[in-house]
């Protein structure tokens, strides 16, 4: 479904924040992409919906090479593009409900937005989709009176109002504390299954990655070093990604939580996420 | 404190002293001579005629007497009809020049606009920045005759560069994150505006338009006395006249409405916010 194709990006400072970036993504495949500060991974991803400007290489969605289009059709092709962030990127004076109708922007005419006149299909859906990440009844309150996981989920509702193929999500949980993190990671992952949602999830927490997300990719230094399944992250892939450091500790926790994940599907039942 | 360290020899050598602003000693005692030795040779060519001095305290005294005792009405209608005008002009010069003035913000704002348009709106901010309203004012008579038409534009003209450069400044400091997911939605540019931009902004537009109302008041009492309109007008003819006792009712007008403005705008500014 999603094809990147020698993706380079190099910025006016002669930094080259990318090397050379092929990566496939199947329909309704969950990717986590993981390596180091400064490996590259935001770009990456804001490369895909063009919010960072690729210097060279193609960027395929459903066929249609995203580098060629102007910026009517740009606008169009990121509709499909559902977009979660780091500081949740809310519109903090805005209400809730006016952050989620954000999401339908793009299939809204500019009057409409704005008076607020939003198609009556978009406010049931924001309805649902309010209810569906747990903030039933909270439409009317401002974004900057919610607490970061409450954010959080607006910033999920907000991109899954665009109805997207895709999301990119850009280091949910780095805001957020342990348990909220892990409340959110089973959140986006749920909605992706439910909807059948592809998404590249940029995360740092790599016990958290190889946990929620079944397939990995290692960027370091703007190239892809990893590419694989969750457990075959172990020591040596690490060291490949991140460089020479003591491992034990991580992999024992990230082997712990395979097996304790293992024994609960097969207790639970059969669904394998793959 | 010196009780564990009974030998001076112990006391400790170390200095600091700040850095100096300018660094070589040399350039740095030029500029300090130059700069008192002007500032001794100004004061000396100022020349004082004393006998002056004394004639303009009379005036002056004459001025404060008719500022005890003013005259409202044998120019009464003069003031009312001045007064109109200048809030007709106020009125009107600040809301055209508001609403022309966001166009130029969002142009003047380097995280908004392509470079050439920054420029071309930075420019414009500038020229209007740098004209102090009275020079405007005199163009503007100049151009289009006495009257409150040339106090209008004037004050137009200010308002856009006022609210322009102010705007600018506050839309340079958005959070980009917002605008960032904003175009992530697909939202037109108008859009992005609209709800990215203006709703983190707006708090400040309203407390600059409320405030540079109340300039804008002040400023065409000043102006009219180049022959702008307004009540700055009609104090200017009743100067020319010597009807000290008119012109100090008519200040008094200023005053209170100045303070006015001033009080209910601060009011509502913090309100606001």
């Amino acid at each position: 479904m999603l094809q990147l194709l020698l993706l380079d990006k190099s910025y006016p400072t002669g930094d080259l924040a990318l090397k050379s970036v092929s990566l496939q993504l199947a329909s309704g495949e969950v990717l986590g992409l993981i390596g180091p500060s400064g490996a590259g991974k935001s770009t990456l991803i804001r490369c895909i919906n063009r919010l960072v400007e690729p210097s060279a290489g193609t960027i395929m969605l459903d066929g249609q090479d995203l580098g060629q289009l102007g910026s009517s059709g740009l606008c169009q092709a990121r509709r499909q593009i559902g977009m979660i962030f780091q500081e949740y990127a809310l519109v903090e004076r805005l209400t809730v409900m006016e952050n989620l109708l954000s999401g339908r922007l793009g299939y809204t005419g500019f009057w409409a937005s704005w008076f607020r006149r939003f198609d009556a299909h978009d406010i049931e859906r924001a309805y649902a989709l309010l209810d569906r990440v747990g903030l039933g009844g909270m439409e009317n309150k401002r974004a900057d009176a919610l607490s970061g996981g409450q954010r959080q989920r607006v910033g999920i509702a907000r991109a899954l109002m665009q109805s997207p193929k895709l999301l990119l999500v850009d280091e949910p949980t780095a805001s957020l504390d342990p348990k909220t993190s892990r409340q959110i990671m089973r959140l986006i992952l749920e909605l992706c299954q439910e909807r059948g949602l592809a998404a590249i999830v940029n995360i740092h927490d790599v016990v958290l990655a190889t946990e929620f997300l079944p397939r990995i990719v290692g960027l370091r230094a703007g190239s892809v070093v990893f590419d694989g399944t969750a457990t075959q992250v172990d020591h040596e892939v690490l060291t490949q990604i991140y460089g020479d450091e003591d491992w034990t500790a991580i992999t024992q926790r990230m082997q712990a939580t395979h097996a304790a994940s293992a024994h609960k599907q097969t207790a639970d039942s059969p669904l394998v996420i793959a | 404190m010196n009780a564990t360290q009974p030998h001076g020899a112990n006391k400790p050598t170390c200095t600091w002293s700040p850095p100096p602003f300018i660094a070589s000693v040399w350039t740095r005692w030029i500029l300090y001579i130059a700069a008192v030795s002007y500032l001794i040779l100004a004061i000396s060519s100022v020349e004082v005629n004393w006998a002056r001095v004394v004639l303009g305290l009379e005036r002056g005294w004459a001025f404060v007497l008719g500022f005890l005792q003013p005259d409202f009405s044998s120019r009464w209608g003069e003031i009312v009809s001045g007064f109109k005008e200048s809030l007709t002009m106020t009125v009107t010069s600040t809301v055209l020049g508001i609403l022309l003035s966001i166009p130029v913000a969002v142009g003047a704002s380097r995280n908004l606009a392509p470079y050439w348009v920054y420029l071309v709106c930075r420019s414009f901010v500038a020229l209007s920045r740098t004209l102090n309203e009275i020079i405007v004012a005199i163009f503007m008579v100049a151009m289009f005759g006495f009257g409150p038409f040339a106090g209008f534009l004037t004050l137009t003209f200010a308002t856009v560069g006022f609210m322009a450069k102010l705007m600018a400044e506050d839309i340079e400091e958005i959070q980009v994150s917002q605008l960032e997911a904003l175009q992530a939605t697909g939202a037109s540019y108008l859009q992005v505006l609209d709800f990215a931009v203006l709703s983190q902004v707006m708090p400040r537009f309203l407390g600059l338009s409320l405030y540079r109302l109340d300039i804008n008041f002040r400023e065409s009492a000043v102006i009219g006395i180049v022959g702008a309109g307004g009540i700055g007008a009609t104090l200017n003819t009743a100067m020319d006249r010597y009807e000290f006792d008119s012109a100090a009712a008519i200040l008094w007008v200023i005053i209170v409405i100045v303070m006015f403005a001033e009080y209910t705008s601060g009011r509502l500014r913090k309100h606001i916010q």
